[in-house]
């Protein structure tokens, strides 16, 4: 960086557009670092601070228990096949709205955006009219874990699915089309060419959706009820110990199941570049 | 390729349409059917009863605070990022995207820890008389940090795109900061902002997790629209959690729209 600074040791050097002098740049720093602390970090050190209020052994007894195991053991495996669903499904969604042309495909387009845009609570309300005790249809799934399942479905939808929409577009046809006329089938040709291709996307916004599964809270509450040992999940089991009083088991939990998201989101970044490098 | 056998193609078609109809498009169908089941007037009268007229206001009232704070804060935070260097921005950059790693009840029960009457600022706002918890302004808190990221994450990427090379043209002919950023950036970036400001205000409408924590969920003093709704169905009052269902999805349909339009602009 000095180097390209001696390099034009003639012309003066640019200068930033805003905040010329270094006050104005240094009270916006000081800004938003208050906001956010007051925000944000005051909280979450609150809050690591309060899960070892009662020492290494109540931290563990709070994460240890039959029913915390349980309910970190639904919410991790429920998550992951919610996420196997959103890469199967999402994919092919995400390649329809790209490569398919029929009436009515924008409207189906925008109405991907709508679990982001639709409050949890009614997400699990809309469920239930569909699946709930009355089901119009017979099939009974509320308070099941199929109904976390659908739940954790419902809003993890848009993630795969605009994740691979862009890459998709932009993927030249030219390499399928070559593949098919050297005798390719349509399968070798998606598993070869277009996958690769695809794997970064993929798993970038496989990333996003199993963050947002195993946090989720409010599509649950009325659709899945959150019974103990049946359909209550990790946020459902921190939930109930607040209601008790209990903010350092329960404190103790949510440090769990923060770290469990910050570690994936990680791990699978560093995924998403190793693809991106051997994607060609 | 793959889908250019006739079959394959209506094969993923259909299933593509199938697994949106079923998961999203039927059941949403279904909650305005639900809603009008017992008629226009029985749904109308469950959700003008005063607890609920007062939940939707309260959720109007927090959106209207939450939202302009994070609009401020998300310009001028993602001015910051992309046109200043300094030391800790990486930092700053992963802080703001942690509310969408934190589970809505983990954030409702770290600001319990901090400002309630127990919290680390417990004694200083007793003895200043300010409630945070289990009233308006927790509330708020909770809604700005889970909405935080929304504007930030538009911005940033625009005001990558469009360069600083008008800034730099408008500040050497002596525009002042102020006037750079009102007639040069802000209208550059503002379909960016306006995206931001949509889904942020649908965030803001429809939060539940960390609301619930912090509100206390008192019916006509802090139930907020989503906490009224989840009371409704539990105490059986199913034609008004259905019809408050039906409320807030009309409102999410249009900021729907609205970021479509936004997005559209941008792109333009």
């Amino acid at each position: 960086m000095s180097s390209a600074v001696t390099g034009t040791s003639g012309a003066a050097p640019p200068r930033p557009a805003y905040w010329p002098r270094p006050g104005g740049a240094a009270l916006g720093r000081g800004l938003v670092t208050a906001y956010l602390s007051i925000i944000v970090l005051l909280p979450i050190a609150a809050l690591i601070a309060q899960s070892t209020d009662g020492g290494w052994s109540a931290f563990w007894s709070a994460i240890s228990s039959p029913e915390a195991v349980y309910s970190l053991k639904l919410t991790l495996i429920a998550s992951l096949i919610v996420v196997a669903i959103n890469v199967f499904a999402g994919t092919i969604i995400a390649w329809v709205l790209v490569r398919d042309n029929f009436p009515g495909k924008s409207a189906l387009n925008a109405v991907i955006d709508l679990p982001f845009a639709l409050p949890t609570v009614v997400a699990g309300i809309t469920l239930l009219a569909l699946y709930g005790p009355s089901s119009p249809i017979g099939v009974h799934a509320a308070f099941t874990k199929a109904a976390v399942v659908m739940a954790l479905a419902f809003v993890t939808l848009p993630f795969v699915v605009r994740a691979v929409q862009p890459v998709l577009m932009e993927l030249d046809t030219e390499m399928e089309e070559a593949a098919a006329s050297l005798g390719a089938g349509p399968f070798t040709t998606f598993r070869r060419i277009i996958l690769p291709s695809l794997l970064p996307a993929i798993l970038a916004g496989s990333a996003l959706a199993f963050a947002r599964a195993i946090g989720e809270f409010g599509s649950l509450v009325l659709f899945s009820g959150l019974i103990a040992f049946k359909t209550e999940v990790m946020s459902g089991l921190i939930f109930q110990q607040i209601g008790n009083g209990n903010e350092t088991g329960a404190a103790a939990q949510s440090v769990v199941l923060l770290a469990i998201a910050l570690v994936v989101l990680l791990v699978f970044g560093r995924l998403t570049k190793w693809s991106l490098r051997h994607a060609g | 390729m793959l889908a250019n056998g006739r079959a394959s193609r209506w094969g993923l078609r259909t299933f593509a349409l199938g697994y949106l109809a079923m998961l999203l498009l039927i059941p949403l169908g279904m909650i305005f059917y639900r809603a009008f089941e017992h008629g226009v007037g029985a749904a109308f009268d469950s959700v003008t009863t005063p607890d609920a007229l007062h939940a939707f206001y309260l959720t109007i009232v927090v959106t209207v605070i939450a939202v302009p704070f994070n609009t401020v804060f998300g310009v001028g935070c993602a001015l910051l990022l992309v046109r200043t260097n300094f030391r800790g921005k990486a930092l700053i950059n992963a802080i703001i995207d942690l509310p969408f790693a934190i589970s809505p009840v983990v954030i409702g029960l770290s600001l319990l820890l901090v400002y309630s009457e127990t919290g680390w600022f417990g004694d200083w706002l007793n003895a200043n008389g300010i409630q945070v918890i289990f009233a308006l302004p927790g509330i708020v808190l909770a809604t700005i940090f889970v909405t935080l990221p929304f504007v930030v994450r538009e911005v940033v990427p625009v005001l990558h795109e469009i360069g600083d090379e008008q800034e730099q043209a408008a500040q050497t002919l002596g525009a002042n900061w102020w006037q750079t950023f009102w007639r040069i950036t802000l209208p550059a970036i503002r379909w960016g902002v306006g995206y931001g400001v949509v889904i942020g205000t649908a965030r803001a409408l429809g939060e539940f997790g960390a609301v619930a924590v912090v509100s206390g969920r008192i019916a006509g003093q802090t139930q907020t629209a989503t906490i009224w709704i989840s009371e409704a169905f539990s105490r059986y009052d199913y034609t008004g959690a259905y019809f408050g269902a039906v409320v807030l999805a009309v409102l999410a349909v249009a900021a729907l729209l609205a970021m479509n339009v936004f997005k559209r602009k941008e792109a333009a």
